[in-house]
């Protein structure tokens, strides 16, 4: 399966290697370099790469690329899913996924993925298991370990690799004991230049924050289950009481983690929360063009909208521009093409609104099309597709946990063609 | 080869110190001086004895070698501190030593001792780790060693030991590739394993070793698909993907009839219906109507089994893991019926939410299946809908499933969204999307000459790539229809002042030369200025130039002829030969000579020929003979151990051979963790249908019809007697019954079977009541010979002349005959009882004989003696070859589990390879030991397997902790070469777990050994009633009580067996007891006589109560883990 894996930054520098089996140099990494050379932007590398000798697979995350590398036959999706769960566990180690923490924490890295892999076949993924052999690293931690020669290595053989419940670790003990549950629903959505949507559909998730003491088995039911379309669930979840009865039943990982994703049924009418007037006009003499939009709510159920944010990939021939929001701000970075204009909160007495020229490289013909806007709004206390939680039972444990539900609703891929 | 690395590596090393590597690695090469002082420092800090101090070393050393720095030099440091107590120590130096070993061989086999003395240690994960390190060091010599440590593991009580176990054998398989038909007898051992944690890692095995056995997973099929969904995520994947595999050579194609009715009718395929394929059609539809009708007589009924599989593996859809959901989908696009293939489409699209790479993967795999079957994906087309955001490589595939997906319905959306794609910023993307536009101009008749418009409008963008692009698809629709759209070859022909993409100039000059009948006055100009700009085009357009001369020439000679010459002139001279080449070939052909040669006459036809359209066919189509979601798939050619996805079978093969005994089904299902979902039996309807199938097939058994009819191996039995054609199948059945068998009945009628062959080896030996024994068990065996067609016999005596693979195959063999055997008399009542009288008489005799032969050996079975054989080790017949001459009196013939009194689990204190031929065993025999009743028995077996004799064996240097004692085993004043012998020796552990620390002398050599007790050792029973054990308990409260819950395992529900592993793990008695549902066991440490008092109580589905009441309380939490285990394994 996976032979060996390298982290590569953005630069093109090898700064880790680990293999599974037995070692194979760095030179095969140039098949890699030469398709990123190519490629231009590091997202249109392509994810498997044939080489003489050895298959490529890579992912790109977090401005680093994970590039494994394989030798036979083996299903790309489950390296892939993999190397992303590689990122996971370090993002949930050290809080990001990137090169200096990567550095920082080489050994623990290193050791990480030492537990994940045997012989290149996934051995410990859970992170309560992988939690359990090696700590992730905290600051008192770290002064303790410093002053006492103590390790990050748990010293007791985690238990939790041969339990029936891989995902949950034993001996959990809180002394407050709290399940919080978070809905967040994103909006995918294209519409196009006149205000007409194209196509739109709701992407929900339910992040849970579960500290509880012991083994309990949590019961989450919902008023309206009929809403959701597709699911899919963590492993913890009972696939069979969910067919039966629309429940989810689980016994929770202790921690953070995604309970479940869902898809709203297409039926549903999606509720678009803003509505973008715009018109961007580049013209053919003069290399200048004009740029007006204004955002105002459409359906937003009553609530605020906040965090709105646009966000524009201006043509290259655009050098730079001179505009004027009536709220919020706005940037323009002109190596990347990119105009940003963070609004904040929507005021619907007083629509905000962004105006005036672009200037454009002398010579350059007129663009063909004009950009498409990225829309970001964050929606609190809100699931827009109306999916509500109605309750959650514990069994199994005698105490009475905090229980709490917050829903959010969020833009996912909201784009407006102009 | 890595021999030969390792012998340059050595030779690099002794003479400088990492020079070898400094050569190719010029990362380290800069800094390599001051590495190598600073490396000094770390020797010194390895060397030290404070753990932080070699903590801080192994980190930086880590450190150096994830940065790819080489650290080889400092490997003698390094595995000095192999056995370090310090665990993150220990880590540290396990990683380095698996990167290093294999290019310093010689010293990592100092290493090796440590991870064989963890391989016997009592906690499960010090097993599980050393076998981990132990196989993932690449050292050839090592093989033996690590084949003996997979086999021993395999068999392993723990689950997560033998899920290491799987993992270790394609390591040694990479290793040592002629290991595997050992290999595949454990990874057969392990299929058989009932547990999750197993079932992905052996899968996965199975898949790296001997994909192609097939028949390997028959008796499995049933269990692997009910154990799916508990099944880790990863095993999951593997486990689908091989058993898609499997069931394409299994099963009946589902869609045999459906797939026939619809190509051959007028369904989808209308669309692509152009006017010219229509005859072909006609003759088609013939052809297959009548395979239809052939089809339609005999009705496909769908095979329990494949069902089985589609139901079990529909609920992972729904997996968070995108490869699982994959493998699902694959599953189901390969082997279910076209009705229900739809179900997948969601769960793919679902995934286009997830990370870019893997939407890249999705949609290559999603193209593949919109070729064949459309209809799934239709109603999610705006899924595909193509964001300004996505990366190119996601816009192309998306834009290759739209395009797959257009249809008269659906292809003015598609068409409106292409409108907006084109005027994308991103150009390689807008090619592509013209690309598509031509796609479905030529599939879908009614838009073609709408997109034709389309394009040519494209003609006057800005872009030049845009406008080359269209020029080319232009190019293949004008093919179609060329006589309708002379003005758009006019407009082309304009182009040619402004293009500079050569395929687009290459592509009009085409078009000018195949069409110029219908632009005759265009054509002639457009190549006076082609002559003119000859020489600064390029190549592929000098070609077109020349054709279109040629073509010109042909058919208006009279205004080109000069310009075709001078063409031909300047072509004559290019500096490309393969344009030189050309003109030297056209000018043969058309201009007329005296020497031209008869083809001449027909350059006009050559050159103007109706030429077909081209078919602008998807990349993707015919990439699903690949199976998808594979690697290959993803590349469109073979990877390297990519496993054919085979064509479905004529006719099924026999069902049967999945079939294994009822009982086993069902304790599977009880077994299931019962997280995610109910427990499942086999469900009621699989027995009946199959069973009706076989009625249909062999009508003349009745006795199928009774209650027994579902047991596999009686049936096979049977069938063998069968003549005809059920012969070779079952007789393929059979063979492969010994895998499904019950874990406990293959280990117990393994060690039956290596026992009989000891005894035939050992005859001088054997004490006389043995030989009777032994005797009565020949003819049996002679039965069986008969049965077999000798075929033992035969091996036999290849066996005696030490052959191991010989005996080897002898031993697997008669493994699975025996086994078989087993099962046929564990039902022996019933099936007594029900025996149909078409039975063979030979058969029945054969039975009896059996049941008595057992019964005998029964006889046996509860003399403890002294001479006990380790269950374990009696894996390897190599060992058994180690062994022989062992007497063997007793205590193996049952399983281990079955009675535990008499099957002691042995321990190795001294292995054969390091022993230097000389091997040790021990186990806890058990027994008082009368010189000191504080002391344990140590039962001690020597076997010598050196060529020379050993003399003088005692035992020097006793090392102990405080207050424990030894009392040594008398001299053993010589041990010739081939035998073994046995002694006693008593240690005082003082109730404590401590290892006891000697040598083992020789004359000549000395081995360190140690000597560690399970808890369950350091007790002996005592006999309480009822009453005394209540109130005794009930002093015992508060601290001295451990309670633990804990669920049974499914093939330990009932109350013998609770009673045989708890006396297993323990050495303890049972004390009576009113109720059934409570198993009281009491006993006292030996050295302190402190009182131990278990108590199960098993309430319903397996839940348990585990009670330990004892004064030590270590002792009680040990025992409490020990019997936990026995129990829940």
């Amino acid at each position: 399966m996976i032979h060996s894996l390298f982290l590569i930054n953005q630069s093109g520098d090898i700064f880790l290697e680990k293999h599974w089996k037995s070692v194979i140099g760095r030179s095969v990494c140039d098949y890699f370099f030469e398709a990123k050379e190519k490629a231009v932007e590091p997202e249109n590398v392509p994810p498997v790469l044939q080489t003489p000798h050895h298959y490529l697979i890579t992912i790109f995350r977090g401005k680093l690329f994970f590039l494994s590398v394989i030798q036979t036959e083996v299903s790309p999706l489950f390296v892939i899913e993999f190397l992303h769960r590689i990122a996971d566990t370090i993002q949930d180690y050290f809080g990001e996924c990137s090169e200096t923490v990567i550095k920082d924490n080489v050994v623990t890295v290193y050791e990480l993925l030492e537990e994940m892999l045997d012989n290149g076949f996934p051995l410990a993924t859970e992170s309560n298991i992988l939690k359990e052999m090696i700590k992730p690293p905290t600051i008192l931690r770290s002064v303790v370990n410093t002053l006492t020669g103590g390790s990050n290595v748990g010293d007791m053989l985690p238990t939790g690799q041969l339990s029936n419940i891989p995902w949950r670790r034993a001996g959990v003990k809180y002394t407050n004991n709290e399940a919080y549950f978070d809905v967040i629903e994103e909006i995918d959505a294209i519409v196009d230049k006149s205000g007409t949507t194209v196509f739109a559909e709701i992407q929900g998730v339910i992040e849970a924050c579960v500290r509880l003491s012991g083994m309990p088995d949590l019961t989450l039911s919902f008023m309206n289950p009929s809403l959701l379309d597709d699911v899919s669930f963590h492993p913890c979840v009972r696939f069979k009481r969910w067919e039966a009865e629309r429940v989810l039943s689980f016994i929770p990982p202790d921690g953070n983690f995604t309970l479940m994703n869902y898809h709203v049924s297409s039926q549903n009418v999606v509720a678009i929360p803003v509505y973008v007037k715009q018109s961007i006009n580049f013209f053919e003499s003069g290399s200048c063009g004009r740029l007006d939009i204004t955002i105002g709510p459409k359906q937003t159920m009553g609530k605020t909208v906040e965090g709105l944010m646009v966000t524009v990939h201006m043509p290259k021939a655009v050098l730079s521009v001179n505009l004027t929001p009536t709220q919020g701000s706005c940037t323009y970075d002109s190596a990347t093409k990119v105009l940003v204009w963070d609004i904040g909160k929507l005021n619907p007495q007083k629509l905000p609104n962004l105006r005036g020229s672009l200037s454009m490289q002398s010579g350059a013909p007129k663009p063909e099309e004009n950009p498409s806007l990225n829309i970001d709004l964050k929606i609190q206390q809100l699931a827009i597709s109306g999916l509500k939680v109605s309750r959650l039972d514990m069994y199994g444990e005698k105490y009475k946990p905090f229980k709490g539900v917050k829903y959010v609703t969020k833009a996912g891929k909201f784009q407006v063609r102009s | 080869m890595s021999a030969s690395s390792a012998f340059n590596d050595e030779k690099g090393g002794s003479s400088s110190v990492g020079e070898p590597e400094y050569g190719h690695d010029p990362a380290s090469g800069g800094i390599f001086s001051s590495d190598y002082k600073r490396h000094d420092d770390l020797k010194e800090m390895l060397d030290s004895n404070k753990d932080s101090l070699k903590l801080e070393a192994m980190k930086r050393i880590v450190a150096m070698i994830a940065r790819g720095k080489n650290a080889s030099d400092l490997f003698p440091a390094v595995v000095k501190n192999v056995a370090c107590k310090n665990i993150e120590v220990k880590k540290l130096v396990y990683v380095y030593l698996v990167r290093y070993a294999e290019e310093q061989q010689d010293l990592a086999l100092l290493s090796i001792s440590t991870f064989q003395r963890g391989l016997k240690d009592p906690n499960q994960l010090i097993r599980a780790s050393a076998l981990r390190v132990l196989s993932s060091i690449r050292v050839t010599i090592i093989v033996p060693i690590m084949m003996l440590a997979i086999k021993e593991a395999a068999s392993d009580m723990s689950p997560y030991v033998r899920k290491t176990a799987a993992h270790a054998i394609p390591k040694l398989y990479s290793l040592d590739p002629e290991q595997k038909d050992q290999l595949i007898e454990v990874i057969e051992k392990l299929l058989a394993d009932k547990t999750t944690l197993v079932a992905g890692s052996v899968v996965m095995a199975f898949e790296e070793v001997c994909p192609e056995r097939i028949d390997l997973i028959h008796k499995n099929y049933r269990k692997l698909c009910n154990l799916l969904i508990d099944v880790e995520e990863w095993g999951q994947v593997v486990i689908i993907n091989m058993l898609t595999r499997y069931a394409r050579t299994q099963f009946l194609n589902p869609n045999i009839n459906e797939s026939l009715l619809e190509e051959g009718g007028s369904g989808e395929k209308t669309f692509y219906g152009s006017d010219d394929e229509e005859d072909e059609d006609e003759e088609e539809k013939e052809k297959k109507a009548e395979t239809a009708a052939m089809a339609k007589r005999k009705p496909y009924v769908m095979d329990p089994d494949h069902r089985l599989l589609l139901r079990n593996t529909k609920p992972l859809l729904q997996s968070r893991n995108a490869a699982v959901v994959m493998a699902v989908a694959q599953l189901y696009f390969h082997l279910a019926p076209k009705a229900e293939v739809g179900v997948i489409a969601k769960a793919l699209v679902r995934l286009l939410r997830s990370h870019s790479e893997v939407q890249y993967v999705v949609l290559q795999n999603v193209a593949t299946m919109t070729i064949k079957r459309r209809g799934m994906f239709e109603p999610y087309l705006k899924s595909f809908y193509i964001r300004s955001t996505d990366p190119t490589q996601i816009k192309v595939l998306k834009l290759e499933v739209l395009t797959n997906l257009a249809n008269e319905t659906n292809i003015s959306t598609i068409l409106r969204e292409f409108q907006t794609y084109i005027k994308s910023m991103d150009k390689d993307f807008v090619a592509a999307t013209i690309q598509a536009i031509g796609r479905c101009a030529t599939n879908i008749g009614e838009v073609r000459d709408t997109c034709l418009n389309g394009l040519v409008q494209l003609l006057s963008n800005r872009d030049e790539l845009v406008v080359a692009e269209s020029v080319v698809v232009i190019k293949k629709l004008l093919q179609m229809q060329p006589e309708k759209h002379s003005d758009i070859i006019k407009h082309m022909a304009k182009l040619t002042d402004n293009i500079q993409v050569p395929m687009a100039r290459a592509s009009i000059l085409w078009l000018i030369g195949e069409y110029c009948e219908h632009v005759p006055k265009i054509a002639p100009d457009v190549l006076r200025k082609m002559a003119k700009s000859f020489t600064n085009e390029e190549d592929i357009v000098k070609l077109q130039i020349i054709n279109l001369a040629a073509k010109l020439y042909l058919t208006n000679s009279k205004q080109t002829k000069l310009l075709t010459q001078y063409v031909l002139n300047l072509a004559k001279y290019d500096q490309n030969y393969d344009i030189r080449d050309r003109a030297r070939f056209i000018r043969q052909l058309i201009v007329p000579t005296e020497k031209s040669g008869a083809l001449s006459k027909y350059a006009k036809k050559l050159f103007l020929a109706l030429k077909p359209a081209p078919v602008l066919e998807s990349p993707f189509k015919d990439r699903d003979h690949f199976q998808l979601g594979s690697l290959s798939h993803l590349l469109n050619a073979k990877a390297g151990g990519y496993q054919e996805l085979p064509d479905w079978p004529e006719a099924a093969p026999d069902p049967s051979v999945r079939n294994v005994e009822t009982e086993e089904v069902i304790t599977t299902g009880e077994g299931r963790i019962g997280l995610l979902g109910d427990w499942r039996e086999v469900p009621e309807w699989t027995k009946c249908s199959s069973r009706e199938k076989r009625k249909e097939k062999k009508v003349e058994k009745p006795f199928y019809s009774d209650s027994e009819g579902e047991s596999g191996p009686t049936e096979s039995a049977d069938s063998e007697s069968d003549s005809g054609s059920g012969s070779e199948s079952a007789s393929g059945s059979e063979v492969s019954a010994s895998g499904s068998e019950s874990e406990e009945s293959e280990e117990g009628s393994e060690s039956e079977e290596e026992e009989q062959k000891d005894k035939k080896k050992t005859k001088k030996e054997l004490k006389k009541p043995v030989q009777e024994s032994e005797s009565e068990q020949s003819s049996e065996e002679e039965e069986r010979k008969h049965a077999r067609k000798s075929k033992i016999s035969k091996s036999e005596s290849e066996s005696e002349s030490d052959e191991e693979d010989e005996s080897e195959s002898e031993s697997s063999e008669s493994e699975s005959e025996d086994s078989e055997s087993e099962a046929e008399v564990k039902k022996k009542k019933k099936a007594a009882e029900s025996k149909p009288p078409c039975k063979p008489v030979k058969k029945e005799n054969k039975k009896e004989k059996k049941e008595i032969s057992l019964l005998d050996l029964d006889d046996f079975d509860p003399t403890p003696s002294p001479q006990v054989t380790p269950v374990n080790s009696f894996l390897s017949s190599s060992l058994v070859t180690d062994l022989e001459g062992l007497s063997l009196s007793d205590s193996v013939l049952a399983p281990a589990t079955m009675a535990p009194s008499s099957a002691l689990k042995s321990y190795e204190l001294l292995h054969r390879i390091t022993g230097e031929g000389l091997q040790v065993e021990f186990c806890f025999s058990r027994q008082p030991f009368s010189p000191d009743a504080n002391m344990v028995a140590v039962q001690m077996h020597f076997t010598n397997n050196a060529s020379a004799d050993a003399k003088s064996l005692h035992m020097e240097d006793v090392k102990l902790q405080s207050g424990m004692r030894v009392r040594e085993f008398p001299e053993i004043e010589l041990l010739p070469a081939g035998e073994t012998a046995t002694a006693v020796m008593g240690i005082d552990f003082c109730d404590s777990t401590q290892a006891a620390n000697f040598q083992l002398c020789t004359q000549t050599r000395k081995f360190f050994v140690s000597i560690q007790p399970p808890v369950g050792e350091l007790m002996r029973p005592v006999f309480l009633t009822e009453n005394e054990f209540k109130k005794e308990q009930g002093q015992l409260m508060g601290m001295n009580e451990i309670t633990e819950k804990l669920t049974l395992d499914a093939t330990c529900r009932n109350e013998h067996t609770i009673v045989q592993r708890v006396t297993a793990a323990a050495n303890l008695s049972r004390v009576p007891c009113g109720s059934d549902k409570e198993c009281r066991f009491a006993g006292r440490t030996v050295t302190s006589g402190s009182l131990v008092l278990v108590t199960v109580v098993t309430r319903e589905e397996g839940a348990a109560q585990l009670t330990v009441n004892c004064e030590k309380m270590v002792i009680g939490t040990m025992l409490v883990k020990d019997i936990l285990l026995a129990l829940t394994q």
